[in-house]
């Protein structure tokens, strides 16, 4: 299935969930709508789109949105599609995909780790890579390295060493 | 290998010398090491074990434990939230410990010296360390060049003689 008619399929299926990223084959779809598009992705015998290939997450800066670009592929169509979901940095929460994807499960807490974008309805929403108590998320734009971490220095200063 | 005491017992059998020489000749030529690896120096490291480099003709086998081992080599990106097990593991070894950290990430957080938020930026920064071998990764004759730099270090010592 080609791009152009994807758009048309959502626009008898569900008009108004998605939006074209200007320029690019990716669409642009709104958290609120997030779980009724999932649901039309996966179940729909037209698109079937049974895996996702690749979840993550990006900032797009201080003071502007966060965001998560979702890769999915179709096994028995072999068709492709890019969505992405932006959410304001202050509200970062996104309903989980983890119960229609189980790929989406570590992904979505690797994103939740790094961004901390939260994914309402995840079943065991943790960090994944760094330890329980960190502060922050290292992958935002505004992230500040902290000095000390359980007494281990975190050493910014680079005189003499480059 | 110190082989004048060798040649001292094939001339007439016995032996006079210093405790701290013979201790010392042991010490050296046994550095069972302690097999754990943290990133790609592991793969050299193993590569230094295997025949074709073969590290146990220096006397140095791998170790699965901390209280069988005598030196810790550092192989690798030391994290943040590894660090602190590798301070556990360093203290849970049996005295006299050495401490090879071996190449750059271990010396100095290596790639991830300025912008990685989540690596130690040198191994000394927890436990001391004997040797350091630069390199990313170094080659398995680096290492053994780091053994054997060890060895030299562990024969310069005086473990009977009284401490100042």
């Amino acid at each position: 299935m080609e791009f152009n008619q994807i758009i048309e399929l959502f626009e008898i299926r569900c008009p108004g969930c998605v939006t074209v990223v200007e320029g690019q084959q990716a669409l642009t779809v709104q958290a609120e709508k997030w779980p009724e598009v999932a649901k039309i992705l996966s179940e729909d015998p037209d698109l079937t789109f049974d895996s996702l290939m690749c979840l993550t997450g990006y900032d797009k800066g201080t003071g502007d949105a966060l965001g998560v670009a979702y890769n999915f592929h179709s096994m028995s169509k072999l068709h492709k599609l890019e969505i992405r979901i932006e959410v304001p940095r202050e509200s970062a929460e996104i309903p989980s995909v983890a119960n229609i994807w189980r790929a989406a499960d570590w992904h979505e807490r690797e994103v939740y780790d790094l961004f901390g974008i939260t994914f309402t309805g995840h079943p065991d929403l943790k960090r994944i890579l760094l330890p329980d108590d960190w502060e922050g998320y290292p992958l935002r734009k505004d992230y500040e390295t902290p000095d000390y971490y359980h007494g281990m220095p975190i050493p910014k200063d680079k005189t003499g060493w480059e | 290998m110190d082989y004048t005491l060798l040649e001292k017992f094939n001339k007439d059998n016995i032996i006079v010398e210093k405790i701290d020489n013979l201790v010392n000749w042991a010490r050296a030529g046994s550095q069972w090491y302690f097999q754990f690896g943290l990133a790609c120096c592991a793969i050299e490291m193993m590569a230094a074990a295997a025949p074709r480099h073969d590290l146990e003709r220096f006397g140095a086998m791998p170790r699965a434990t901390p209280r069988q081992a005598d030196v810790m080599i550092v192989a690798g990106t030391v994290s943040i939230k590894m660090a602190e097990r590798v301070k556990r593991l360093y203290e849970q070894m049996a005295e006299p410990r050495y401490v090879i950290s071996m190449g750059s990430c271990a010396n100095s957080g290596g790639p991830y010296w300025q912008y990685g938020y989540h690596v130690l930026k040198g191994v000394d920064l927890i436990i001391p360390v004997d040797i350091y071998i630069p390199g990313c990764p170094p080659r398995p004759e680096a290492l053994i060049e780091g053994l054997l730099a060890l060895q030299e270090k562990i024969r310069e010592e005086t473990p009977f003689r009284k401490k100042d």
